[in-house]
């Protein structure tokens, strides 16, 4: 009896010393500098066609290719407060190819190439045990006729539970247009004798020089040469807030504020008015936006989920628009799931808009770029996702890949096709 | 203020699926931490959002693009 109780007691204390025991994260409770985390990278290859180019005035080819690539590095650290501090980095770098770029020029002779350049940087600060997080973002993008620099503030706040969560962006881009000018439509420089026999040269954006009879240039502004820009301004208040409602259900609402201003159209994209005359698209100095959307995802059973979007869009110029977007992943494996979806969009038109020879010079603004006209679109295809837990092909840095295939069509008679990878390293 | 029903219907759904919501402990979060269950635009979206808000008039609540940043929109 005595041997049975001892042994019972010795169990019970290795009991005890089982329960007590703690496995420390030592990420979490001790300081550790930042230390790459992860790598993403995206690369997307799209095609389109459709017969309505702004830069034929509504009608013309608008075969359009697009490869694009993004990489984005993620460098992790805890300070000494124990707040996690995340440092991204990205880059993007698209090249396309626009059959329409070409009639820029009335002959057909401008480039149709380009290629964009995005660098990105931003810096997310979290306190994991008050559930909240504060970042800066900037940006900035380059191509041939449109430099843009932006940047952003966020911050976002966990419920007392920790099923709820409140977000806040404010974004602001600072572009330059470069206004390039379809060839018949390039305003003239005037020009002026001086009285010692020199000409003065002013272009139409106020760009001067002074040149001898014979041509030679006496003296001129630095940036004579270069093409002029004109600004355009976009501010953002993004709002989200998240929330678990079951253990198979959450929720998102989404909230947009939108307000731009300045060149808001392209100078290169034609308007034919009734009278057969050609001009350049004119559209307001001013837009204001507002889309509001809700994300519903639901796990059903042990293999399906549901992932739902919906989103209404209005602005002040006259678009009206809705977007349905159903997505049904289904887990083949628990690490490898296949995903069709089917997404739905219509808008009605901007004021503003009207097809090739509809418009007059009476009207104060007009634009024959169809992507402000009257439309219905469907987007469908399917995407696979692989995590397998010992990585890609068994390489454990190979987190995890998804390959994605989309055919988009619209009612104008624009359809396009797109195939996306994804992969994450860690 | 004169609503739709589609609109009445809407907030209902809202609120009813707010008001319904349950605690859900940490041991019970695995299909919620699911990959495929993350509240938001998968990685492998991200240039589908740009294509789209180019050629269509609408843009933003996605965490895509809103405007600006390019000579697209």
């Amino acid at each position: 009896m005595k041997k049975i109780s001892l042994t019972l007691i010795g169990l019970y204390i290795l009991l005890l010393n089982a329960f007590s025991q703690t496995i420390k994260d030592s990420s979490l409770y001790k300081a550790r500098p930042l230390r790459l985390d992860e790598v993403n990278m995206v690369s997307s290859y799209y095609t389109q066609d459709g017969n309505h180019s702004a830069v034929t005035g509504g009608i013309g080819t608008e075969k359009v290719t697009d490869f694009s690539n993004g990489i984005e590095l993620k460098f992790v650290g805890v300070d000494n407060q124990l707040r996690k501090h995340t440092l991204t980095t990205g880059a993007g770098l698209d090249h396309h190819t626009a059959a329409s770029a070409a009639y820029v020029s009335k002959t057909g002779a401008s480039k149709t190439g380009g290629t964009r350049i995005y660098p990105s940087i931003d810096w997310t600060v979290e306190n994991e045990t008050k559930g909240t997080s504060f970042g800066i973002g900037s940006y900035y993008s380059h191509e041939y006729n449109y430099k843009s620099f932006g940047g952003d503030i966020h911050f976002s706040a966990k419920t007392k539970d920790k099923s709820g969560e409140f977000g806040a962006k404010f974004q602001g881009y600072f572009d330059q247009v470069t206004m390039i000018y379809p060839s018949e439509l390039i305003p003239t420089a005037t020009k002026i004798v001086n009285p010692g026999g020199t000409i003065t040269i002013t272009t139409a954006s106020g760009r001067k020089k002074v040149v001898t009879t014979s041509g030679s240039v006496v003296s001129g502004d630095d940036d004579y040469n270069n093409l002029p820009t004109s600004p355009r301004n976009t501010y953002t208040a993004s709002f989200s807030y998240s929330q678990i409602v079951n253990a198979r259900l959450q929720v998102m609402f989404l909230l947009d504020l939108v307000s731009q201003n300045g060149y808001l159209g392209l100078p290169f994209h034609r308007v034919y008015m009734s009278n057969g005359l050609d001009t350049i698209e004119k559209l307001p100095p001013t837009r204001f936006k507002l889309p509001v959307g809700v994300r519903a995802n639901y796990f059903m059973g042990d293999n399906v989920v549901f992932r739902s979007y919906f989103r209404y869009y209005t602005d002040d110029w006259g678009i009206r628009s809705t977007t349905a977007n159903l997505e049904v992943p289904i887990k083949v494996t628990p690490f490898f799931s296949v995903s069709p979806y089917y997404r739905y969009y219509h808008q009605t038109a901007a004021t503003y808009f009207g097809p090739y020879k509809t418009h007059t010079l009476s009207e104060g603004y007009y634009s024959s770029n169809y992507s402000l006209s009257a439309f219905s679109s469907s987007f469908y295809g399917m995407g696979i996702r692989m995590a397998p837990p010992g990585g890609i092909l068994n390489n454990e840095k190979i987190k995890d890949m998804e390959i994605r295939y989309g055919h988009y069509s619209q009612t104008t008679g624009l359809n396009s096709n797109v195939v996306s990878i994804s992969m994450t390293l860690k | 203020m004169k609503t739709t029903p589609i609109k009445t219907v809407i907030a209902c759904l809202v609120f009813t699926t707010l008001a319904s919501c349950t605690s859900v402990k940490e041991w019970q979060k695995s299909r919620i931490n699911d990959g495929d269950m993350v509240l938001g635009n998968r990685r492998v979206e991200k240039n589908e959002l740009n294509f789209q808000s180019y050629r269509e008039g609408a843009a933003g609540a996605n965490a895509g693009k809103t405007g600006g940043g390019c000579g697209c929109n």
